[in-house]
């Protein structure tokens, strides 16, 4: 019989995150699936009492915590010895976290100290044949896999934007809380703080409902054969502003200005999809200026409707990838659609 | 500074991204088809990370060195290495073993780390262990902080950009966390263990008086690489296929701006 440990971190401000609200879902319906499984929930933190009482009605048997300021921010040497400690504790076989950058970093080191094994960018779970089978991506969101394994504990990191957010109900839970001390040599790393990109605006925004895209045809020479870099920066700009959309670009238009070439002062690498960057999760995406195949098809696998626009009807990346190809000028299509969504 | 680093990088080789993947069952599991003609890169982030340990020995001086432990088809790295040599400054490391992106990132994980252990004068305490924060084969983002463990590193970061020695000696580290954001970290002593993103520094131009160094090592490097058995041991793949991804795509051609903008904003808040 499987133990389900749900595991979870709190948020600067006690809170739990969207992604781990998900992965809440997902512990709770796969514990109904597999016949006989326990299920247990445990979370660190500096405070996680408000959180537990957020989810108390998940289902979960009982509640474990490590907490105290120690825990209250993402250090590798202070979360692997406090999710090392609550995973012993519950004697979980199966064990579930989001993906957050925190639990991504930590967990592997987790799995080691357990003995057990971790797969991560888990997409999907298949109870049909009695035993667990997850699914995740291989190559770059390429090919998919059905897998399951023997051995436990199995550590599983869980992407986001798969499953829908856990409908909390504000309750209480009892604790059993897990007291732990942290020695000096584990302190090593201190947490300053959290700083954005050096970028001119913060264009990334991970709840959007739409994505968008820009490729470097925005920083090429148009009808007119000159560069509008100024332009392109407004109409981008003021388009993500009334839309609310992220902005994800491409590789070619981010390594620009490693290149010295011109560029959109607000992209950094932390805008880029596709083979080296992210493979975001929104419901809708929208690419302009953006040409490429194989690399994009990568960045967008994970987007539901998408549409393009860009001057070349048989460009390789939106034919047969995207739902409509708009075949005209992105610059006064997008200037458009701002002045349409400013307006109404 | 005197004393320099001893920066170990991990990274091994991928399919180029431009290839066409298709998946085969062979007698060991999933495996992709034509795997040993297809073109083959140094992991994208790995070679991220080479370029950031390149960068900061150079930066650092002393007796800073770099050394790229990769495990891969000893073929297949000896072509990788004809490229990558006249990139950087390292000293290669070479396992002889699969680079499939269906091994197991903790049976990776262990071989590399036992090939770290064996590197002649390692130091451990101004050790730096880099390697990719991902990887497009596997893409576990698991392997750098397991072999960190096996290393006893204790002070780990993931989707770093950043890695800056401070002037009292401690190391500040800019990790990408999430809303597009850094979480600023200062450690005070190695060893420390680094996953990078991307960096801040592009693909260093080829440099043939590099590559000319760099190849009295790495020949006899590939000539004495371990054999070594790198799978899945304990997983049972039901299934690996290509995901459905051709669309009807609609071609709207010749209608007026104003029209296709009216078209994307209902589109956009239906």
């Amino acid at each position: 019989m499987e133990t389900i440990l749900y595991i979870a971190h709190t948020e600067s401000n006690g809170s739990l995150s969207k992604a781990s609200m998900e992965t809440l879902t997902a512990a709770s319906d796969l514990a109904k699936k597999l016949a006989g499984a326990t299920f247990v929930a445990g979370l660190i933190g500096e405070n996680v009492q408000s959180a537990v009482n957020a989810v108390s009605n998940c289902g979960a048997s009982k509640f474990y915590a490590v907490e105290g300021a120690d825990f209250g921010s993402s250090r590798y040497a202070s979360d692997v010895a406090a999710l090392e400690i609550l995973i012993r504790t519950a004697n979980a076989t199966i064990v579930l976290a989001s993906s957050t950058s925190r639990f991504c970093r930590a967990m592997p080191g987790v799995a080691y100290r357990l003995k057990g094994l971790i797969d991560t960018h888990v997409s999907g779970f298949e109870t049909g044949s009695g035993k667990l089978e997850i699914q995740r991506w291989y190559y770059r969101q390429r090919m998919v896999a059905s897998m399951s394994r023997t051995q436990r504990p199995w550590l599983l990191l869980v992407d986001s934007g798969i499953y829908p957010a856990f409908q909390a109900q504000t309750g209480s839970a009892t604790l059993q809380k897990i007291d732990m001390k942290l020695d000096e040599s584990k302190k090593k790393t201190k947490v300053v703080g959290l700083q954005a990109p050096q970028t001119t605006a913060q264009t990334i925004r991970p709840d959007a409902a739409l994505l968008f895209v820009a490729g470097a045809g925005w920083t090429k020479k148009q009808a007119d054969g000159q560069i509008h870099i100024k332009d392109a920066e407004r109409i981008i700009l003021d388009f993500l502003n009334s839309s609310n959309a992220s902005l994800g670009s491409s590789k070619s238009l981010v390594d620009q200005g490693s290149e010295g070439e011109e560029v959109l002062p607000f992209l950094s690498h932390l805008n880029q999809v596709g083979q080296t960057g992210s493979t975001p999760r929104h419901p809708k995406g929208l690419a302009a200026c953006c040409h490429g195949e194989e690399p994009h098809t990568v960045g967008w696998r994970f987007i539901n409707e998408r549409r393009a626009v860009n001057l070349d009807p048989n460009c390789g990346w939106a034919q047969g990838k995207a739902d409509v190809l708009y075949v005209a000028d992105a610059f006064q299509v997008m200037t458009k659609v701002t002045e349409l969504l400013t307006k109404k | 500074m005197a004393q320099g680093f001893h920066i170990v990088v991990c990274g091994s080789l991928v399919p180029d991204p431009l290839q066409t993947l298709e998946p085969i069952q062979s007698p060991t599991g999933p495996a992709l088809k034509n795997e040993m003609m297809l073109p083959a890169v140094l992991d994208p982030w790995a070679a991220h990370a080479l370029y950031e340990a390149a960068n900061l020995a150079k930066k650092t001086g002393g007796d800073s060195k770099v050394w790229l432990v990769s495990l891969g088809p000893k073929a297949k790295l000896q072509q990788l290495m004809m490229t990558m040599a006249q990139k950087a400054a390292f000293e290669l490391v070479a396992i002889d073993g699969s680079s499939s992106g269906f091994t197991d990132s903790a049976e990776v994980a262990q071989t590399l780390a036992g090939a770290i252990e064996k590197i002649p004068g390692l130091d451990k305490s101004r050790l730096l262990v880099f390697g990719g924060c991902s990887s497009a084969s596997r893409d576990a983002g698991a392997t750098i902080q397991l072999i960190g463990e096996h290393l006893g590193i204790t002070d780990q970061f993931l989707a770093v950009d950043e890695f800056t020695v401070q002037n009292d000696g401690s190391f500040k580290i800019l990790e990408r966390v999430e809303a597009g954001q850094y979480q600023v970290s200062v450690c005070s002593a190695l060893p420390i263990a680094i996953g990078w993103a991307t960096g801040n520094l592009p693909e260093p131009p080829n440099n043939p008086q590099i590559g000319m160094v760099n190849m009295r090592t790495i020949m006899p490097a590939l000539q004495k690489a371990q054999a070594a058995k790198v799978g899945a041991e304990g997983v049972t793949f039901a299934s690996v296929k290509l995901p459905q991804q051709q669309r009807q795509t609609k071609i709207v051609k010749d209608v007026p701006v104003d029209e296709i903008a009216r078209d994307i904003v209902e589109w956009i808040k239906s």
